[in-house]
């Protein structure tokens, strides 16, 4: 560490406790919610103190055990959640497959193409990235009713591809920059295509970059509520509209724990995904600031 | 790369987005110019022997759906939808300013019109979440960066599930904390020692409860970058700006501010666009009858059960694209003059 870091003991004092709460302000939620999710509803939502949810009163007395499993049986079992895990998980798989074909085939033309045009292409992107996504949720409706095709998982499929579109050509635009174009051009001297120096010396090294850019395609699919809620029908929905569409049935019946198991059942691969992904992640989020 | 290969590489990508971006907002833009149909009224007379005849009304719900079926777009309307009073509302307001008793009472009114509440949270969320983000963004990359080496991939870890959840279950999470049963929200009522207190129960309450969990939410990007953009800091410079004499807070605002400042336009760009399409919050915190945003007005009219009211979605949407244009604007020229540059 060096002098200029060096910190007066309050100064230090402050700076760690600050981290400290806001540690504990970020973490604590989800690790209230992920305990309270084996409890039942009289403890999670205490009239009386919040202090049963810890103890877990209400759960020994209706279960005999401090823990139950009841919220998690009723939201896979009894309310079928096990088939949206399935629906998101197709969803996810293909989006982050199809996107990142496009993208890297889109963002490596971008990258070698010295023309006028690839800037306002990259500039539309830049525009359509900012688009909310229920305003274009609103354009396909109709059209969609009209063709038939509502409803369905590879409907949904190909929007969420063409919505990530702009952010990952962006990324991997920015990706293929920082890949010498000596390595690709060499190849092109020595007789390649453009189609096979892309495929014979480009693929190889750009891994780190493809799965940095995948794992944000694989949060936008997992994460979208906008597009997933208003084009899927009620068998074909993925887990987080289902989850919406648990809190207006759900909390009339008095199974708010349904709810409860169900959200935690979705954060779940989120947590394993940072914990694997975290310096993917920030590096992901660093590359996009840095070059930009 | 000459043009041929340039297509043939970018032409999917392409197709996706002229295909699912660019003409949705063009079938954005002819639907809002239209309504639906009326439901078909016949008038029929019915005479009684006695009674004479009675002329009576009814909706011809045959009619109706077949005329709705056979032009689904509905009628021509211009922009009609525009100017009604659940979009600009050009005549309520004019009506309001006519009437007007002092500039409280005119923006109290304004304000109960569906779409200026929308716009007036939409926009109230995305500057104030934004700046007070990347604020506690920056302390935390500070604090971060002082700590030792072992503690940082922990602390990293924890900070980022704010952002990485799901922005619908994120929100469910801290709602289910802060309702008038859970943790927060009980130890709230007895800290105030008043039972009947909800985060529910006024507006001001609501908005306050949605911006921290915005700034909750949003923190952690702002906090990744600063951190990466402080590990680049010269130490010399620092150093040689003690030797200087400058204090501790003069370094952090002349040395490491400006050093971070290309990282905060771009934080901010991003963050300004994420936030102006607030969403998922409402209807995680179901806060829909104290804040709506332009988002939500736009889901509410596609999702209501009984009749989807595409022309109203449609305007509303107009309206968000052009927002969005216009928040994006001098960024746009910026990029355009440097590119012109070169």
């Amino acid at each position: 560490m060096s002098i200029a870091n060096r910190k007066p003991f309050p100064l230090a004092l402050i700076s760690v406790g600050f981290v400290i709460v806001w540690v504990f302000l970020a973490a604590f939620p989800f690790i209230w919610t992920v305990w309270g999710s084996f409890k039942v509803e009289q403890d999670f939502f205490s009239r009386e103190t919040w202090w049963n949810a810890v103890t877990g009163l209400r759960t020994i007395a209706q279960t005999g055990s401090a823990f139950t499993g009841d919220g998690y049986y009723g939201a896979w079992v009894t309310r079928d959640f096990m088939s949206s895990v399935f629906n998101t998980a197709i969803v996810t798989v293909c989006v982050v497959v199809i996107s990142l074909t496009f993208g890297t085939l889109g963002g490596y033309a971008l990258a070698r193409s010295g023309h006028r045009y690839t800037f306002w292409i990259l500039m539309a992107a830049l525009v359509f990235r900012a688009m909310p996504h229920i305003t274009l949720v609103s354009g396909y409706l109709l059209p969609f009713f009209q063709m038939n095709i509502w409803g369905y998982l590879p409907t949904s499929i190909i929007v969420l591809v063409a919505i990530n579109q702009p952010f990952t050509l962006w990324m991997l635009h920015s990706f293929f920059l920082s890949i010498p174009k000596d390595l690709d051009e060499s190849a092109l001297v020595d007789g390649c295509s453009r189609f096979q120096a892309f495929r014979l010396v480009v693929i190889p090294v750009m891994w780190p970059g493809v799965i940095t850019t995948g794992l944000f395609s694989f949060l936008l699919a997992y994460n979208d509520f906008a597009v997933t809620a208003m084009l899927l029908s009620q068998p074909n929905q993925t887990m987080v509209p289902k989850i919406a569409s648990f809190l207006g049935t759900v909390q009339q019946e008095g199974n708010v724990m349904f709810a409860v198991a169900a959200v935690v059942s979705a954060t779940a691969p989120l947590f394993l995904l940072v914990m694997f992904f975290q310096r993917q992640i920030v590096s992901g989020l660093t590359a996009g600031a840095v070059k930009g | 790369m000459p043009h041929r290969a340039f297509f043939a590489f970018i032409l999917p990508s392409l197709v996706a987005m002229i295909l699912f971006i660019a003409l949705p907002i063009a079938s954005v833009a002819v639907q809002s110019l239209f309504v639906q149909h009326e439901k078909v009224v016949v008038e029929t007379e019915t005479c009684a022997p006695f009674g004479g005849c009675k002329k009576e009304t009814r909706v011809d719900s045959d009619a109706t759906a077949k005329l709705r079926h056979d032009e689904p777009l509905g009628k021509f309307n211009g922009f009609g939808t525009y100017l009604d009073r659940n979009h600009l509302a050009v005549g309520e307001i004019k009506a309001i300013l006519a009437s007007s008793t002092g500039i409280g009472n005119v923006v109290t009114q304004i304000y109960n019109l569906p779409f200026y509440k929308a716009l007036s949270f939409t926009l109230t969320y995305t500057f104030i979440v934004t700046p007070f983000a990347m604020l506690l963004g920056f302390c935390i990359a500070l604090g971060v960066n002082t700590l030792p080496p072992l503690a940082k991939g922990p602390v990293i870890f924890f900070s980022l599930l704010p952002m990485i959840v799901t922005p619908l279950v994120g929100a469910l999470i801290v709602y289910w904390m802060v309702s008038t049963q859970g943790i927060v929200g009980a130890t709230l009522q007895n800290l105030f020692n008043d039972p009947t207190l909800s985060l529910k129960s006024s507006s001001v309450l609501t908005w306050l409860t949605l911006l921290a969990y915005g700034i909750w939410h949003n923190a952690p990007f702002s906090f990744v970058v600063f951190y990466a953009g402080l590990q680049t800091v010269p130490d010399d410079t620092l150093e040689s700006a003690m030797i200087d004499g400058a204090s501790r807070w003069e370094r952090i605002r002349f040395v490491i501010v400006p050093h971070l400042m290309p990282l905060a336009t771009f934080v901010a760009l991003v963050q300004l666009m994420d936030n102006f399409r607030v969403f998922e919050p409402i209807v995680g915190f179901s806060a829909d009858a104290n804040a709506t945003s332009l988002s939500w007005s736009i889901y509410n009219d596609l999702h209501s059960q009984v009749d989807q009211l595409f022309g109203s979605a449609a305007a509303t949407s107009m309206l968000t694209i052009t927002g969005v244009i216009i928040l994006l604007s001098p960024v746009l020229v910026r990029t355009w003059r440097e590119f012109n540059r070169r």
